[in-house]
C-alpha cells in the first residue's frame, strides 16, 4: 500500500470519530503545552538574571573572604576600610576599588517604613557599578570622612517611604538614627525582589556605626577589559593574602556568576520540562487505549481488508499512522496554544517567557514518539487478526 | 490447469481444547470459467470451505492448490497478495465500508496492489459500469438497496479481474427481485468474461442455475450433480 494512501485511510479514520479523536488528543496537546511553556518561562527567567548581573557593570570582579561558592554562607571578614587604599596602592590607580557593608534594616519616614538592603559604600560605587542618580547627588569623601548620616536611595526605597513629596532634604531613621536623603537613583528594573531599585546607600563609616561593626564586607573593582578581570582578580587575592598571613579570599567574576545561576536556572527548566512530559506520557497512555476500542470496533473491517489483500503490515501501518497522526496533530495545536500562552504570560505578567527553539521541536519530536510507542501495540494485535475470525465477528 | 484444487482437505478448529472437525476429507477442482453452487445444512462446513479456497485460511491436512500455488507453503503476505490477484469475494452481508463511497469501497483491493490513485478510480468506475450502477459512483453505501449495495460488493470482487469469485449466500440478504438480478450479473460475469464462480446457497433453485452442484455434509462431499449441457 502507498504511503500517501495510508495517510488518506488514517486521516478518514480521524475525521469519523471526530471528538473522540479531539478528546484523545489533549492529554498529548496538553503536555505539549506545558512543556513549550515552562521551558519558555525558564529560558525568560534565564534571560532576566543574565541582563540583571550584566547591568551590574561589565568588568567587575569582586573580592571576598574566604573560599566563596554561591549559596554558601560568607566567610566572617577581617577586612578593613583602610585595605581599600592598600589595594589601590597594589593596583596602581587610586579609586579603583569600591568597598562594600550590607546589612538588611528597617527604614521609616513619618508613618512610612520599608525594609530595604542597607549598602555602606564609598564614593567611587557609582563609577564602578555604573548607576546614575535621577536627582542629588551621591555620597562624597567628605561624608565617608565625616561618617555623616546621609543617604542615597533606590526608586522603590523613595517611593515607598515617600510618596507624595520629594524626598530629598528629608529624614529617613534606621533603628532611630536620623540620616537625610541627598540622592536618588535612576530605575533599573529587575525581577524576582533582586532588583537594585529596591537598594539605598549610605557611607560606609556610617554603616559601621550603625550596624556596630568596624570590618567591611569585600571589595569590588572595575577591569579595564573583560580580558584583565582574572588577572586584577588574582593581583588582589595575592595582595590580601599577603596581609592577612593564612586566611583564604576569592575573587569572583560576574561571567563566574552568570555561569553559576545560568546552571541552576537550565537544571530548573529541564527538571520542571520533564515534570510536564510525564502528562506526555500519560496522554500517550490515553492514545494507547483508545487505538484498541478503535481495533475491536473495527474487527469487520480489518477482516475485510485482508480478505481483499491487505498484508499485515498494511493494517499494521494504517493504525500505527492513525496513532502518530493523532499525537502529531496533537502536538502541532499544543506548539499553538504553549507559544499563545507564552505570549499571553509575556504581555500580561511580570514572568518573563521566552520561546525555545529547541523545545518546540523536541516537544513535536516526542509527541510523534510518543504516537509510535503507544500505537505500536494496538497496530500490532490488528495486524494480526486471523481474517476469518475478523469476518465472522458481529 | 485447474483454479483452485484441492485434495484431501480437513480443517479443524480448536476450542477450549476441543477439537472440532469442519471439514473431513475434501477433494474439489474448480476450472477456468466454471460456474459452481455449494450447498448443504447449516455448520456443514460450507463457509469453511469457501475461506479456505479463497486462501483466507490454510488446510490443518491435506493439499490446496490456488493458482497453481500450494496454499500450505505460502507465509500470510504471500497468501494475501494471492487472493488479491486471483480471488474475489462477495459476502451476504455485502461487508462495504460505510463511511466511503461507492468508488473507493470498489477501488479497495486495487489499493492493496499498489496501483495510482487515478487508475484506481477509472478501473473501479469501470468495474461499477459492468454491474449497472456507473450512476451511483459518489453513493454512500447507505444510501443504496441492498440489491446496490451487493452489486456495488460485486464490482469490488470484480475490479482486481480475478480468476475466481466466491459468493457466501449472495442473495441471502435480499429479496426474490434482487437476488435475481444479482445472480444475473454473476452469470453474465461468468459467462462474458471467463470468471470461475462459485457460490453458497440455501435457494434450490438459485442452485440449479449452476453447472455443478456440490452438496456438503458433516464436513465431506456428499455428491456432486453436474447439471445437463445446455443445448
Ligand atoms: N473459528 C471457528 N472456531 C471454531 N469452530 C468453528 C469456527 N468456524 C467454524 N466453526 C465450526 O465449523 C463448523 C462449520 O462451520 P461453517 O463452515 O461456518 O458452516 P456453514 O457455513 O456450512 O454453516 C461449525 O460446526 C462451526 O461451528
Ligand atoms: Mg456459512
Amino acid at each position: 500500500m502507498r504511503i500517501t494512501e495510508s495517510f488518506r485511510v488514517a486521516f478518514d479514520a480521524l475525521r469519523a470519530n471526530r471528538l473522540r479523536s479531539l478528546l484523545t488528543m489533549l492529554g498529548v496537546v496538553i503536555g505539549v503545552a506545558a512543556v513549550v511553556v515552562l521551558v519558555a518561562i525558564g529560558g525568560g527567567a534565564k534571560q532576566l538574571v543574565t541582563s540583571e548581573v550584566e547591568g551590574l557593570g561589565s568588568n567587575i570582579v569582586f573580592v571576598v573572604p574566604g573560599k566563596f561558592q554561591i549559596g554558601t554562607t560568607p566567610a566572617v571578614s577581617r577586612l578593613q576600610l583602610s585595605d581599600a587604599d592598600y589595594l589601590n596602592r597594589v593596583l596602581g590607580r587610586p579609586d579603583a576599588v569600591a568597598v562594600d557593608l550590607t546589612s538588611a534594616e528597617d527604614l521609616r519616614a513619618g508613618t512610612n517604613t520599608y525594609y530595604a538592603s542597607v549598602q555602606g559604600t564609598t564614593a567611587n560605587v557609582v563609577d564602578v557599578f555604573d548607576r546614575p542618580l535621577a536627582e542629588g547627588r551621591y555620597v562624597s569623601k567628605a561624608d565617608i570622612a565625616t561618617a555623616r548620616r546621609v543617604i542615597v536611595l533606590g526608586p522603590d526605597a523613595a517611593a515607598a517611604l515617600f510618596p507624595d513629596t520629594d524626598p530629598i532634604g528629608r529624614q529617613v531613621s534606621m533603628s532611630g538614627v536620623e540620616f537625610r536623603v541627598i540622592g536618588l537613583f535612576q530605575a533599573k528594573g529587575g525581577a524576582f525582589g533582586v532588583s537594585p531599585d529596591t537598594e539605598v546607600h549610605i557611607p560606609v563609616t556610617a554603616a559601621q556605626r550603625l550596624f556596630g561593626m568596624d570590618n567591611i564586607s569585600g571589595f569590588a573593582v572595575k577591569a579595564d577589559t573583560p580580558g584583565d578581570v582574572d588577572a586584577v582578580g588574582a593581583k588582589l587575592v595575592d595582595a590580601l593574602k599577603q596581609k592577612y598571613q593564612g586566611d583564604e579570599f576569592t575573587a569572583v567574576s560576574q561571567t563566574e556568576i552568570l555561569g553559576t545561576i545560568g546552571k541552576i536556572l537550565s537544571m530548573l527548566t529541564l527538571v520542571l520540562a520533564a515534570i510536564a512530559g510525564i502528562s506526555l506520557l500519560v496522554g500517550g497512555v490515553g492514545v494507547s487505549n483508545i487505538m484498541l476500542v478503535s481495533v475491536r470496533e473495527r474487527t469487520k473491517e480489518i477482516g475485510l481488508r485482508k480478505a481483499l489483500g491487505a498484508r499485515q503490515r498494511d493494517v499494521l501501518s494504517q493504525f500505527l499512522l492513525e496513532a502518530v497522526m493523532l499525537t502529531s496533530i496533537g502536538g502541532v495545536i499544543g506548539i499553538g496554544l504553549g507559544i499563545g500562552a507564552s505570549a499571553i504570560l509575556s504581555a500580561f505578567t511580570p514572568l518573563p517567557a521566552v520561546l525555545a527553539w529547541w523545545s518546540i521541536v523536541l516537544a513535536f519530536g516526542v509527541s510523534v514518539a510518543v504516537g509510535v510507542f503507544f500505537g505500536v501495540m494496538p497496530a500490532r494485535r490488528a495486524g494480526r487478526l486471523d481474517p476469518v475470525v475478523a469476518l465472522r465477528t458481529e | 490447469m485447474a483454479e483452485i484444487e484441492a485434495v484431501e482437505v480437513t480443517r479443524s478448529y480448536r476450542m477450549d481444547g476441543v477439537s472440532v472437525d469442519a471439514l473431513r476429507g475434501v477433494s474439489l477442482t474448480i476450472e477456468e470459467g466454471d460456474y459452481a453452487a455449494i450447498i448443504g445444512p447449516s455448520g456443514s462446513g460450507k463457509s469453511t470451505l469457501m475461506h479456505l479456497l479463497g486462501c483466507l485460511d490454510r488446510p490443518t491436512t491435506g493439499t490446496l492448490l490456488v493458482g497453481g500455488r500450494d496454499v500450505g507453503t505460502l507465509d500470510d503476505s504471500e497468501l494475501a497478495e494471492l487472493r488479491n490477484q486471483t480471488i474475489g469475494f462477495v459476502f451476504q452481508s455485502f461487508q462495504l465500508l460505510a463511511r466511503t463511497t461507492a468508488l473507493d469501497n470498489v477501488a479497495l483491493p486495487l489499493v492493496y496492489r499498489g496501483v495510482r490513485r487515478a487508475e484506481r478510480r477509472k478501473r473501479a468506475a469501470e468495474a461499477l459500469d459492468a454491474v449497472n450502477l456507473g450512476h451511483r459512483i459518489g453513493h454512500k453505501p447507505t444510501q443504496m438497496s441492498g440489491g446496490e449495495q451487493q452489486r456495488v460488493a460485486i464490482a469490488r470482487a470484480l475490479v482486481g479481474e480475478p480468476s475466481v469469485l466466491l459468493a457466501d449466500e449472495p442473495t441471502g440478504n435480499l429479496d426474490t427481485v434482487n437476488g435475481d438480478e444479482v445472480m444475473g450479473i454473476l452469470e453474465r460475469l461468468n459467462k462474458e468474461r471467463g470468471v470461475a464462480v462459485v457460490l453458497v446457497t440455501h435457494e434450490a433453485d438459485i442452485a440449479a442455475r449452476a453447472r455443478r452442484i456440490i452438496r456438503v455434509r458433516d464436513g465431506l462431499i456428499e455428491a456432486v450433480a453436474e447439471a445437463p449441457e445446455p443445448s
